[in-house]
């Protein structure tokens, strides 16, 4: 009797890992089918769980979507393999090497999030499989890898856009920045806008305070309370949908009334949802609006996209779309899906018409492309302006 | 430091330290009770959220329905769960019912992401809850005057449950030796049972409470409250009653007033509760208030 109980508890909880195991390995890659030769095999690596799982899971929505209309290249049939990073570092170290030697890829697409990218990339470098990624902005990236490139732009200059619309359309001569110190995007992205926006007010003392909070936390009241009392003009405050989301509504209940900026990580429905009223009027940097499409490929994307999945494409959506497509590119030109030509032909990507934008990638792997400032409006982001680089 | 500003940062610790209170008490009951550490009692209160999210998106229940049901089913679940993962292990040494409690814990978590996915979703706040009040230049939530109350409430019926009833002095009897109770003719596994359905109660509250002040829940919301309530538990004395709400309460205000006063040292916050657990256990293992009332439950 005893027995059977434990049997059955351990069967229970077999069945759940072997579910899960399944759900982020290749059941949910395209095709399904083992054909050796005739296929060529592209790994994902993204978080479709934990505290990013929206960001993977649109980025996901592109890839699918550009696999769905190019499924083919040199006559040959792309597979696409997905593995779950969990918004975990050591999780998308592990991804990265169970898709080049499990299943084989010739060339992987990830990650949002520049943490787990800075993670998986040492793991891709070393087996010499070149990897795009989509959306993670620190420059670190891509720094002292040869394999790794990227389809946007890099946080130096989102940093930038946002401290001149701080300083140029909101008047703000002082900020405060609260960033997720366990997030290199966060910290580097604060960074980067702290340089810019003491470049712009001239002063060193326009930065009041810089405040952390750690991967995890929930209550934000104690560096809130301290913000409401230095009493900034603006809160930059670079971190992921969900967390940023629970501070800005946490510091409306406190009574903060100043304008909250922040980075790209912010444009998921989630942010909207959880922040609700208190979001109003928040200021955000991103790759992409529909509203501001440069390219024919972007008018084209926006339409199937919609058609697809009944919602406008957001940024992660296009970026996974193009990272796609560049490395469809790269193998073309190469005429080969060896590793290695595919990574010296994406090396030479110049003039990509993407649907974010015209992609050339630079000595690093780094794209140069314009940014869209975006504004939370009736529970709507609004485009609201486009910045180019100069 | 102002007074005002001072006033703020205490508001917001007894706030935050409520909630773990709140979560702890239920801990500290199945350990006074069992001796078991029950680590999936964070995974119950992500459940108990979840049950509430659904209960009004599903079944489009008003909201102190689905709460009321979700107590109810969380309470069931956590009854569930003893039956199949703990009370074959009865006879087992004690470490592997704590085994079984960690896998249970691993196991709710990943049946939460593959029912309810990984996304996080966003949490229904009343009104009236969520209406702040500025007193003395000090904001406060409705909420965060309401999740103290039901901590002391819950404090004084737990109380009320244990040492003045019939069925607590059988969880004192059973927490004392198996065996003897037996002989006491007092149903032993119907007294664990009860005191999990209790404890999965508490669990429950807590996590309504918690999704309700920081209404954002995915599958791991229960980890980071669980880990320090945990904590809280084991300061205020694990087993004793009053001394989880003091060890929540403590620890609560002490992570705030440390990132108040040192703002630099921020990112350290957890930190600063596990050091607070490695010195209790160092130093004070009974806890606060173990020494005392340890023996008695």
């Amino acid at each position: 009797m005893k027995k059977k109980g434990l049997v059955l508890a351990l069967a229970v909880m077999l069945v759940s890992v072997l579910t899960l195991a399944g759900c982020g390995g290749t059941g949910t890659g395209g095709g399904g089918e083992e054909a050796g030769e005739d296929v060529i095999r592209i790994g994902v690596y993204e978080p479709m769980t934990g505290d990013s799982a929206a960001g993977g899971q649109m980025t996901w929505e592109g890839i699918e979507l550009a696999n769905e209309l190019y499924p083919e290249v040199l006559g040959k049939k792309i597979q696409l393999f997905l593995e779950d990073n969990k918004t975990d570092k050591s999780e998308a170290a592990n991804a990265v090497h169970r898709l080049i030697e499990h299943h084989n890829v010739v060339a992987i697409i990830g990650s949002y999030g520049s943490s787990m990218s800075m993670a998986g990339g040492p793991v891709a470098q070393e087996k010499g499989i070149p990897v795009v990624g989509c959306s993670p902005t620190n420059p670190l990236v891509t720094r002292g890898n040869d394999y790794y490139f990227r389809v946007c732009f890099i946080d130096p200059f989102q940093g930038r856009v946002m401290a001149q619309y701080a300083f140029e359309d909101l008047g703000a001569d002082t900020a405060v920045i609260i960033r997720n110190v366990a997030d290199d995007y966060a910290v580097g992205l604060g960074n980067y806008f702290q340089e810019a926006f003491v470049e712009f007010t001239g002063s060193e003392d326009s930065i009041l305070a810089v405040l952390d909070y750690q991967k995890g936390d929930q209550d934000f009241t104690a560096q809130l309370t301290t913000v409401k009392n230095l009493n900034p003009d603006v809160i930059f405050a670079p971190g992921t949908y969900g967390d940023s989301a629970l501070m800005i509504r946490q510091a409306r209940e406190l009574g903060i009334t100043q304008p909250f900026l922040g980075g790209d990580t912010w444009e998921a429905p989630e942010f909207i949802e959880v922040g609700g009223e208190a979001v109003e009027g928040v200021a955000l940097s991103t790759h992409y609006s529909p509203e501001a499409t440069v390219t024919d490929a972007a008018k084209e994307f926006v339409k199937v996209y919609t058609e697809k999945f009944g919602k406008e494409p957001n940024a992660f959506a296009a970026l996974g779309f193009d990272a796609y497509m560049v490395i469809l590119d790269a193998i073309e030109r190469a005429g080969s899906a060896e590793p290695q030509a595919i990574r010296d032909a994406l090396a030479a990507t110049e003039n990509f018409e993407g649907v974010t934008g015209i992609i050339t990638l630079d000595e690093n792997g780094d794209a140069t492309k314009s940014a869209v400032i975006l504004r939370v409006e009736n529970g709507e982001f609004k485009y609201l302006t486009t910045v180019n680089p100069n | 430091m102002s007074l005002d500003l001072f006033f703020q940062h205490l508001a917001n610790g007894i706030s935050l330290g409520s909630l773990y209170a709140l979560i702890a008490i239920g801990y500290t009951m199945v350990y006074g009770i069992l001796r078991l550490i029950n680590f999936a009692h964070g995974d119950l209160l992500m459940m108990a959220a979840y049950m509430v999210f659904y209960g009004m998106l599903i079944f489009s229940l008003p909201w102190w329905l689905s709460v009321i049901l979700a107590v109810v089913l969380t309470a069931a679940l956590g009854a569930g769960i003893e039956r199949v993962a703990y009370r074959p292990l009865r006879d087992s040494p004690r470490i592997s019912v704590l085994i079984s409690a960690i896998g249970v814990s691993f196991f709710l978590e990943n049946l939460g992401t593959v029912l309810f996915g990984g996304r996080a979703k966003a949490v229904y706040q009343p009104e009236w809850l969520a209406a702040t009040h500025n007193i003395g230049g000090v904001s406060i939530m409705t909420l965060a005057l309401v999740i103290p109350a039901v901590t002391i409430l819950l404090l004084l019926a737990l109380s009320y449950l244990v040492y003045r009833t019939k069925t607590g002095m059988a969880m004192r009897a059973v927490s004392r030796d198996y065996d003897t109770a037996r002989l006491m003719g007092i149903d032993v596994d119907r007294i664990i049972s009860f005191t999990f359905v209790t404890g999965s109660t508490l669990a429950a509250v807590g996590g309504i409470m918690w999704a309700l002040r920081y209404p954002q829940i995915h599958p791991f919301i229960g980890v980071m409250p669980g880990l320090k309530c945990f904590i809280a538990a084991v300061f205020g004395g694990i087993g004793n009653i009053p001394g989880a709400v003091l060890g929540g309460f403590l620890l609560g205000i002490g992570e705030i007033m440390l990132v108040a006063f040192f703002p630099d040292l921020a990112g350290y916050r957890d930190a600063f509760a596990f050091v607070i657990l490695i010195l209790t256990l160092l130093f004070r293992p009974t806890g606060l208030l173990g020494e005392k009332i340890a023996e008695k439950v």
